[in-house]
């Protein structure tokens, strides 16, 4: 080093600082204490790294040229969805998300961090009334790690070694589910009738044993319709001693019942659409809802957050059960805990005090009416098939290409050109769908971006 | 130490804020929605009444109804009550690495350039974002000697499940299951190893630290090693900021019977461009983005845990790991991963910390991140020394060594002494706006505490709470009540009693199941029927 | 209001400071008194009753005339009621009993008594397993676990029951050695039963020590695993104590909790074996043929020798180092705060030979490898 570096981020670079502590410790050179480290096991000369951009301005101007690179959804008229969605977040969710006292701290006591155990009690709790049940936990890392710790969960509480999952489950989140599930739990599917999307209640009965501890069901279904006979098949469930386990989209539940009205034994799913950005898929976390029964509160991994009585009679908070999870208790933990989500847990309680019942309603709303608009525009068009799979929807649905003899890349590339980011495209990981796409609808998509979508797609086809 | 860095009269902000639900006004709204056009409405009908019945809501949910302002002060007041490492001198949080996260990646992470992203956008509109993750992947790779990286683990114990769900794969590919069903972890490394492992199938074998120098008992390692061993999964340095200096002769012997190594480098920050898992013989390692890189922890996530691996094990990584073409000179997901274990994570990872960690690296390159090590295993034995000093703590293990980046302390001689351990100080210190927490699990070290400086902090602020530590123990011993009744300053006193928090009668995780049993502040409801 | 019993034994500990080992036994006691001793055994009671003053209106004392309680009350101005025990000036070992029976009987929640090792032996066998206690360290051998690590402790422990956290009981140990071997430098200890004491809370830091899973569960995880490894065709000889007992349970069989029991293919075969049992049946099984099971005993880590002196030198030599399998709970390995196991088979030359390092099954499907020191 020809010039000795100090860091902003690094205070005590300072020589002098630093001569002051060695002395004081009674060592000549901070290399002493690398000492313990073997020569054989030390990097030999520099990292190769790219020199440092010491000036903000300059890390800002390179940082900021490569983001540029990026067309956020965001900005444009998108019609993607299909697990993460366009809706509007609240400035002031953005607000209280950036908050220094929360985005910086981590695990602090109840009492210096009293902040983030109300704010994440809250969060439960408002959780809680929009599903219906009496325990939510923690936020767990996202939406499918929530659906794979809830059949974990059915396990215990069963003491069963199956589940039964629909095939209609979300792909990406069937193959996390799988994954977390091996080796001790066997994951079987069940079948689902690809006109009408609902669940084959014969093939279920018939996979149904007493060896299945859950049977797994997504409202709204990943490919966007609604599964209408959620009671009768939390009921084939139950009368085989197996637990119903239902992902659900929160930002449905203003309008849709709660899975726990139609049998739900638990509730998960993803709360990106209560207030948290995209951010590419980056802002997740997820949720799991029960009964306030000991015997799932036990089975939870996540953190539950308690409240308890203070000497001076104020709201005070701490862990419930802590010894459930993996930090107290090596040999007898569920599963495992570790960070995972909380900021989007504080975030999504933001989300749900702005809305409120009504707000939660005009949402759900929002979504079903917009979505019923562009179905019933988009099927108008020539060649265009829509619905391909199911009755009623939620926010999302499948329109097929197939007779304009155009693929859904094609058209999603035309669509961009003009500003417009088509439906998700299904073609590769359904290909008994032909040329598909799934098109998802926000509160933020305008009946001018819809028909804009309509227009466009209109030339394209039509060319 | 000068004036300046006597311990400060303190308080933290105390709003007493009612629970949310009590804030509620039926009829306020926070904010409000698009209304439906008409188009909208004549073409929609009447969509939510054709729903069937059992799909649609009764009873609204019981949500609070506020006005805007309203929900924007009780979150603002509740942060005041939340002592972020921004505001604390935040070094109790050992074994969490509570460096600054520096404001600049945060407007970064912010950019609507990032956070508009959709994951399954178009790959050409999002080439800057896959840039970074490919650069990212670059610079983790020349810090660690590894071949290959995944960046889509949620934080520390995910990558551990990564890991060790490629370790399952690894083990079946080969038609082992039956005969590699064991995997050795130490009873310091972090208690996810363990139970990962079990859930993944395999049994476990803790190996306890030699009760004189700390590190992994060797015999006894030796002695556990054999050809069921299906992998190693260690941290070095172990919480106790103890350098193993036997890593290499561990990762040969497990290699020698045919099983794999798993580096959990948690606690990197000490060694960054010091030492790498390639120098020790690692198959596997990962960092926590929000902890040697920098993002903030969110009160406890996102965070973001990188997997890196050696060539032979990269067919098995999570897809999609992110690939450059040349040919075409742009980025892509790339899913040709023949062995993958799938995904573990929706999408691609938490792409904000990301960004930050690149950020990060950027802007101290090579020489940064090696003096960001050095002054933190500077600023460890400032405070080492200093502890060591400290009537009524000690520092178990390693008599008279150095330490890395973190020590784990006692405060046994003080409770014995005093009767106020670890308990009441941690109630204690908050009353001069810092704080000590409390997972040290397990709890081989009586009274633990354990101190992580990291390079963040100045020698005045590190001496301040110091102040504090020194001030806190001679109260112990002069007025030991003062610590029994602590916390004075904080936004809430001492919770006492802890049956509401174990006794599945009295607890409560929900308001709602407060309202179930509770009415007033703890009063038992009466029976209604 | 909690209702706390409580015994001091005045004379417990006067020998320890001046090199003699114990005060059981009228003479050696007076050879104590005439060397200067004085009891110390009081004054830690006073510490605790103390540390309690603050919950004194929560507390109803019941305790023994004199020096065996009433004396340091009232010194501590702690409101009690007497039992009406009649006690000489110097207080027996009979008197302990007695005190114990009568508070027993009168029942509290919590016997609390100060003493050694001779006093909870007393307390033992008076009150039986049905009556929780706690004992305050007051004595010179102590190597049972019924006592709280110090005055403090206890005092913590108390309090702790006193605001309504009431932790699954544990049983600990009483252990004892014949004193007379003791002051001639033979140490034997022995497991003379178990007294019901309140479950360690895990962790200190209490919002997040919640109802820790029973040890008996953890017991119960460990004997799963057992079963799972066992070979039906070995002989098991399954050594004294509450972890190993639970292997026997877990296979539905019914153990000796002193004792040693022989399994094997699930079945016991022989009931609270002697040394000359145990020889019969490892001669008959043949070398490596047999599996030595045992669990560390008291609070210093002995696997052998102390407290199932029935696995002798004699015993041991016929297995090989191996074939000694040691089960304990990680709480169990926690209290020993990383000091290694220990070993007294009473032949110092096979002590040696056995140093090392064993496996320690932990849990379900998890073991660890524990260092063996003299």
């Amino acid at each position: 080093m020809t010039r000795k570096f100090i860091h902003p981020y690094i205070p005590n670079s300072v020589p002098e600082v630093q001569q002051e502590m060695l002395q004081e410790i009674g060592v000549k050179a901070i290399d002493e204490f690398y000492e313990c480290i073997p020569v054989e096991q030390k990097v030999q000369g520099k990292l190769d790294l790219p020199d440092p951009l010491l000036s903000e301005a300059a890390l800002k101007r390179h940082v900021e040229g490569i983001l540029a690179r990026n067309q956020p959804a965001g900005n444009m008229i998108s019609f993607l969805g299909g697990g993460c969605w366009d809706h509007h977040v609240p400035a002031v969710c953005d607000e209280i998300a950036a908050r220094s006292e929360f985005l910086t701290a981590y695990a602090g006591e109840p009492y210096e961090d009293h902040g983030r155990f109300q704010a994440l009690f809250e969060y439960a709790s408002m959780m809680a009334e929009l599903l219906d049940v009496e325990v939510v936990n923690i936020p767990t890392y996202d939406g499918s790690q929530a659906a794979a710790t809830a059949l974990s969960m059915a396990c215990r509480i069963t003491g069963r070694p199956e589940v039964l999952v629909a095939a209609s489950t979300a792909p990406d989140r069937l193959s996390v589910i799988k994954g977390y599930l091996y080796p001790d739990i066997k994951v079987n599917l069940f079948d689902y009738d690809t006109d009408t999307g609902l669940t084959d209640l014969d093939d279920l009965s018939a996979r149904l044993s007493n060896q299945t501890a859950a049977v797994y069901f997504e409202n709204p279904a990943f490919l966007g319709y609604l599964e209408t006979r959620g009671r009768k098949i939390s009921a084939l469930a139950h009368e085989r001693g197996a637990l119903s386990v239902v992902w659900t989209d929160p930002a449905s539940l203003g309008v849709l019942s709660p899975p726990s009205a139609y049998g739900a034994d638990l509730t998960c799913g993803e709360i990106q659409p209560l207030g948290i950005h995209m951010f590419m898929g980056g802002g997740r976390a997820g949720f799991i809802g029960a009964p306030d029964d000991e015997r799932y509160i036990k089975e939870y991994p996540s953190r539950l957050f308690g409240i308890a009585p203070t000497t001076h009679r104020e709201w005070g908070f701490g862990d419930v059960a802590w010894e459930r999870t993996s930090f107290a208790s090596r040999e007898t933990s569920k599963e495992f805990v570790g960070t995972a989500s909380a900021l989007w847990g504080i975030t999504a309680g933001v989300y749900l005090a702005l809305m409120g019942p009504e707000g939660m309603r005009e949402l759900g709303e929002n979504c079903i009416k917009r979505t019923r608009y562009a179905l019933n525009k988009m099927a108008e068009l020539p060649g265009i098939k829509a619905p391909v799979i199911g009755t009623h929807f939620f926010k999302e649905f499948v329109v097929n290409f197939d007779g304009c003899g155009k693929t859904v890349a094609h058209i999603n590339a035309e669509l961009l050109s003009r500003g417009i980011m088509g439906g998700l495209d299904l073609s590769q990981n359904y290909p008994g769908m032909g040329q598909s796409a799934l098109y998802s609808l926000t509160e933020k998509r305008s009946r001018e971006d819809i028909d804009c979508l309509v227009n466009e797609l209109e030339k394209i086809l039509s060319t | 130490m000068s004036d300046k860095t006597k311990s400060r009269d303190f308080h933290q902000a105390r709003w007493n804020e009612p629970i949310i639900f009590d804030l509620s006004t039926p009829g306020e709204r926070g904010i409000l929605l698009p209304e439906m056009e008409p188009e909208i409405e004549t073409s929609a009908g009447d969509a939510l009444g054709e729903l069937p019945g059992d799909l649609k809501r009764l009873s609204p949910p019981g949500l609070p109804e506020m006005a805007q302002m309203r929900v924007l002060k009780h979150y603002l007041r509740l942060s005041q009550e939340n002592l972020g490492a921004d505001l604390n001198v935040d070094i109790g949080q050992g074994t969490c690495t509570m460096k600054y996260s520096p404001k600049i990646n945060e407007q970064f992470a912010a950019s609507p350039q990032l956070s508009g992203l959709h994951p399954v956008q178009d790959e050409n509109t999002v080439q800057g974002a896959l840039e970074i993750m490919y650069q990212l992947e670059q610079f983790l790779k020349a810090i660690s000697g590894m071949d290959r990286f995944s960046l889509q683990p949620g934080g520390g114990s995910h990558a551990i499940l990564a890991i060790v769900s490629m370790i399952r794969a690894w083990v079946d590919d080969r038609g082992l299951s039956d005969t590699k069903d064991e995997i050795i972890t130490t009873i310091f490394s972090h208690p996810s190893n363990c139970a990962v492992a079990r859930a993944k199938g395999f049994k476990v074998i803790n190996i306890y630290p030699d009760p004189k120098t700390g590190r992994p008992d060797l015999e006894a390692f030796k002695e556990a090693v054999s050809d069921r061993t299906a992998a190693l999964l260690i941290t070095n340095p172990e919480d106790t900021g103890i350098y193993n200096e036997n890593i290499k002769e561990l990762t040969d012997l497990v290699h020698s019977h045919g099983g794999l190594c798993s580096y959990d480098q948690a606690n990197a920050n000490g060694i960054l461009g010091i030492t790498r898992a390639v120098n020790a013989n690692f198959d596997f390692c990962f960092f926590n983005i929000h902890k040697t890189f920098s993002s903030p922890h969110g009160c406890g996530g996102p965070g973001c845990g990188v997997v890196g691996v050696k060539e032979h094990l990269i067919p098995y990584l999570p897809v999609p790991l992110t690939s450059f073409d040349e040919a075409s000179n742009r980025y892509y997901l790339d899913y040709d991963v023949p062995k993958t274990i799938g995904k573990i994570k929706d999408y691609y990872g938490v792409i904000p910390a990301m960004v930050r960690a690149y950020a990060w690296i950027r802007s101290l390159g090579a020489e940064g991140l090696l003096e960001a090590a050095r002054v933190a295993v500077l600023n460890n034995n400032y405070i080492l020394n200093r502890i060591r000093a400290m009537k009524g703590t000690e520092a178990p293990y390693a008599e008279g060594e150095h330490r890395v980046e973190q020590v784990r302390y006692s405060f046994q001689p003080l409770k014995e002494e005093t009767g106020c351990g670890f308990d009441e100080v941690q109630r204690r210190i908050c009353d001069f706006m810092c704080h000590i927490w409390s997972s040290h699990e397990p709890f081989v070290v009586p009274e633990p505490f354990t101190i992580e400086p990291t390079e963040s902090y100045s020698k005045q602020e590190i001496d301040e709470y110091l102040a504090a530590l020194e001030k806190i123990i001679e109260e112990a011993r002069a007025t030991p009540d003062v610590l029994k009744t602590a916390p004075h300053n904080s936004p809430i006193h001492h919770v006492a009693e802890h049956e509401y928090l174990d006794d599945p009668k009295l607890w409560a995780v929900t308001w709602r199941m407060y309202k179930n049993r509770f009415e007033g502040y703890f009063e038992p409801k009466k029976e209604q029927q | 209001m909690f209702r706390l019993g409580l015994i001091i034994n005045p004379v417990a500990g006067m020998g320890g400071p001046l090199g003699l080992k114990g005060t059981d036994g009228e003479e050696i006691l007076e050879l104590a008194l005439k060397k200067g001793a004085f009891p110390r055994a009081p004054s830690r009671a006073a510490h605790v009753l103390k540390a309690l003053s603050q919950e004194k209106d929560k507390i109803c004392l019941l305790t023994c005339p004199g020096s065996m309680g009433a004396d340091t009350a009232s010194q501590c101005s702690m409101p009690f009621e007497t039992i009406p025990l009649k006690i000489n000036q110097k207080t027996s070992p009979e008197d302990t009993r007695r005190a114990a029976k009568m508070i027993q009987e009168r029942s509290v929640d919590l016997l609390l008594f100060v003493g050694g090792d001779g006093t909870a032996r007393d307390i033992g066998q008076a009150v039986g397993e049905g009556q929780l206690c706690l004992g305050v360290p007051a004595g010179v051998k102590m190597h049972s676990s019924v006592f709280a690590l110090s005055p403090h402790h206890a005092a913590e422990i108390v309090s702790g029951l006193i605001k309504g956290r009431r932790p699954q009981p544990r049983l600990a140990e009483i252990m004892d050695i014949d004193e007379e071997a003791f002051r001639a430098d033979q140490l034997r200890a022995r497991l003379f039963g178990y007294l019901p004491v309140p479950g360690s809370r895990r962790g200190l830091q209490v919002l997040k020590a919640g109802s820790s899973a029973s040890e008996k569960a953890k017991q119960q995880a460990i004997a799963a695993f057992f079963v799972e490894e066992m070979d039906p065709n070995r002989l098991y000889l399954i050594g004294p104590g509450t972890t190993t007992r639970a292997i026997l349970q877990a296979l539905g069989q019914e153990g000796t909790l002193l004792g040693v029991d022989a399994l094997r293919d699930g079945q016991i075969t022989g009931k609270d074996l002697n040394e000359k049992d145990c020889l019969a049946l490892l001669d008959q099984a043949g070398f490596e043929q047999a599996t030595i099971v045992v669990t560390p005993i008291g609070g210093q880590g002995f696997i052998l020798g102390r407290g199932n002196q029935q696995l002798s030198a004699e015993v041991v030599r016929r297995v090989s180092k191996k074939q000694i399998l040691v089960v304990a709970t990680p709480d169990k390995l926690q209290l020993l705060r990383g000091n290694p196991f220990r070993l007294d088979t009473g032949d110092p030359e096979l002590d040696r030979q056995l140093c090392g390092i064993y496996r320690v099954l932990t849990g379900y499907r998890e073991s660890a490898y524990y260092r063996t020191e003299l």
